[in-house]
């Protein structure tokens, strides 16, 4: 396997034998990047010299006998909505084309001081609204398994590169799906971790109650490292969770014997791809054979769940996007001749069509006199679908189901239909509105397309859901599969 | 249905400027996703509160410590327009 395809701890194990040096990995990566990014174009910007300097800085430290963290020299890849400290930040919109942060999201200082190697900040769609990263102001990013087809979104270039070899590991952020469907389209492992558990702090906001960033990777263990680094608590950010954070690889030791997983028929009924539900339904066996006691059930308000997100999330949306109107940072339309003219210029000239909709949407469920039959009706309804899960969760230890209702679909397939293209998340935006965790693993193909498997677990039970991610993982190949994207 | 009077009300609190066909497009998606969304009206919520939140968090609170804050320079660094030490906008009045 060339070294561009290979795992972070497989890279770990060999720069601590020194067999290999973090500037090869990094040099690998780009090379990787030369010779793909033009059919896959993952990437907005792209930092080589930065990621240069800081593999050679790892090299230094390893020469020197210093003992390394997991993730040193490692590349990694940031969802283009994650500031980093002088470079540009953009979330793939023209009303951001030209910020640069003066300061780095608590994410990206982690993994900054962790020693990884940032690569650059991947495409997605604008402020991540969209399922198939065909929303970007910029251009569309393809999936690596068949170029024709969109790799999911809102984490599309994030997802694209982990899948083409064109980083090792990625960061996205996931507000109804966003790590964990693009996860599944492009046949790599997403978590999108229990709300509060990682630090918003420098995210970009989109609807501040779902948004969570977490780890896109080639296998779980990787995915534990990343979640280790980025989680726990953050004084800047005040809906940060103070809890206690264990060591999350002690998690993946293959036992799974008594787990209890609960499969929601909800999410395996109409509306799911036959191809996509056959499976999901074999591996359904292979948990049962790791010795999980596997049943069905039902979170009877699941068809709820898509109303109540879209008033949710685009209300909140409204409210945080309020603040791009030309006067600190980012695109101001000049020609204006007064500064209420400037806004509405500035944002007109400056938004999307998708990003648009949903200040359209979320500000007419916050205005008078459909505020109580709207947004506070979905709030009480989020209320429902969270007990729905604290009952579920009363009786077992794992929820299963698909994490989109096919796989990947065409690109301009979608786009002329708003609610069609929704209705891709229906297996991934209850997760959000619970608050709770979920991660996305590689199961399977459908039409020689990858297909993911979700596991959902109690809030803060990411550790239940990685052991038995890494146990499933022990027993499949699908994560050893790279996609034919020609080199 | 949401009328175009409707669409340019809320045009107007979003602060956008909608060209004529793109109002007759919100016009018609929004109605068909609001309509999607009255089946949330099927369901008896008399009872129930709202979450707005998933964490049971209460207010944070920090003591009221003078701190480092950034730098003028770096703050108006990404500014459109300044004028010395101000973000400076198209006139107000």
């Amino acid at each position: 396997m060339e070294l561009y395809y290979l795992t972070a701890h497989q890279l770990h194990d060999m720069l601590i034998k020194k067999e290999i040096s973090a500037e090869e990995i990094t040099r690998a990566v780009f090379g990787r990047i030369d010779a793909v990014e033009d059919k896959i174009r993952a990437y907005v910007t792209l930092t080589r010299e930065t990621a240069e300097r800081q593999a050679r800085a790892v090299d230094k430290s390893i020469a020197m006998g210093e003992k390394i963290a997991p993730l040193a020299g490692i590349p990694i890849a940031f969802k283009d909505n994650m500031c980093t400290a002088g470079v540009r930040t953009t979330c793939a919109s023209k009303i951001l084309y030209n910020f640069v942060p003066p300061y780095n999201a608590t994410v990206v200082q982690r993994l900054t001081e962790a020693r990884s190697v940032m690569t650059g900040k991947t495409n997605m769609d604008e402020f991540a609204m969209g399922s198939s990263t065909e929303n970007s102001a910029f251009f569309t990013t393809c999936n690596p398994w068949d170029t024709d087809r969109v790799p999911g979104g809102s984490s599309g270039g994030s997802a694209a590169a982990v899948a083409a070899g064109e980083t090792i590991v990625a960061l996205g952020s996931d507000t109804g799906g966003s790590i964990r469907q693009p996860a599944s389209y492009c046949g790599v492992v997403g978590l999108k971790p229990t709300y509060g558990s990682v630090s918003r702090f420098g995210l970009v906001a989109y609807a501040s109650s779902l948004d969570q960033i977490g780890p896109i990777t080639r296998d779980v263990t990787d995915c534990a490292l990343v979640f280790n680094t980025i989680s726990g608590h953050d004084p800047q950010d005040s809906t940060s969770a103070p809890y206690n954070q264990p060591d999350y690889t002690s998690y993946l030791t293959g036992d799974i014997k008594g787990l209890k997983i609960g499969v929601p028929k909800e999410y395996m009924g109409e509306g799911i791809d036959p191809a996509v539900r056959e499976v999901i339904r074999e591996n359904v066996n292979v948990f049962t054979g790791l010795g999980a006691e596997v049943e069905e059930t039902s979170l009877p308000h699941s068809e709820y769940a898509l109303p109540a997100y879209y008033l949710l999330a685009t209300a909140e949306a409204s409210s945080n996007l309020a603040r791009y109107d030309g006067v600190r940072y980012g695109y101001r339309n000049e020609e204006a001749e007064d500064i209420v003219d400037m806004f509405m210029k500035t944002r007109s000239e400056g938004f999307g069509a998708e990003v648009k909709r949903r200040i359209m949407l979320g500000t007419y469920a916050l205005s008078a006199g459909y505020y109580d039959a709207y947004y506070n009706k979905a709030q009480k309804v989020r209320t429902l679908i969270k007990a729905d899960f604290d009952r579920a969760f009363a009786k077992y230890d794992l929820l299963l189901s698909p994490v989109a209702p096919g796989p990947a679909f065409k690109r301009g397939e979608k786009m002329d239909d708003p609610l069609q293209m929704y209705m891709v998340d229906i297996c991934t935006l209850s997760i959000n509105l619970a608050g709770i965790p979920a991660i996305s693993i590689p199961a399977g193909f459908a039409n020689k397309l990858p297909v993911g498997l979700q596991l959902m677990g109690k809030p803060f039970g990411e550790g239940d859901i990685l052991r038995a991610a890494y146990a499933f993982e022990q027993t499949t190949d699908h994560h050893h599969l790279v996609p034919g994207v020609a080199s | 249905m949401i009328s175009l009077k409707e669409v340019e009300h809320v045009a107007l609190l979003g602060r956008l400027e909608l060209t004529e066909e793109e109002k007759k497009l919100y016009s018609k998606q929004l109605s068909d996703i609001l309509e999607h969304a009255r089946k949330l009206q099927d369901l008896d919520t008399a009872n129930v509160p709202p979450t707005s939140h998933v964490l049971p968090l209460q207010n944070v609170f920090r003591e009221d410590r003078p701190g480092e804050h950034m730098a003028t320079e770096k703050v108006l660094a990404n500014a459109p327009d300044r004028q010395d030490d101000y973000f400076k906008v198209p006139r107000i009045l």
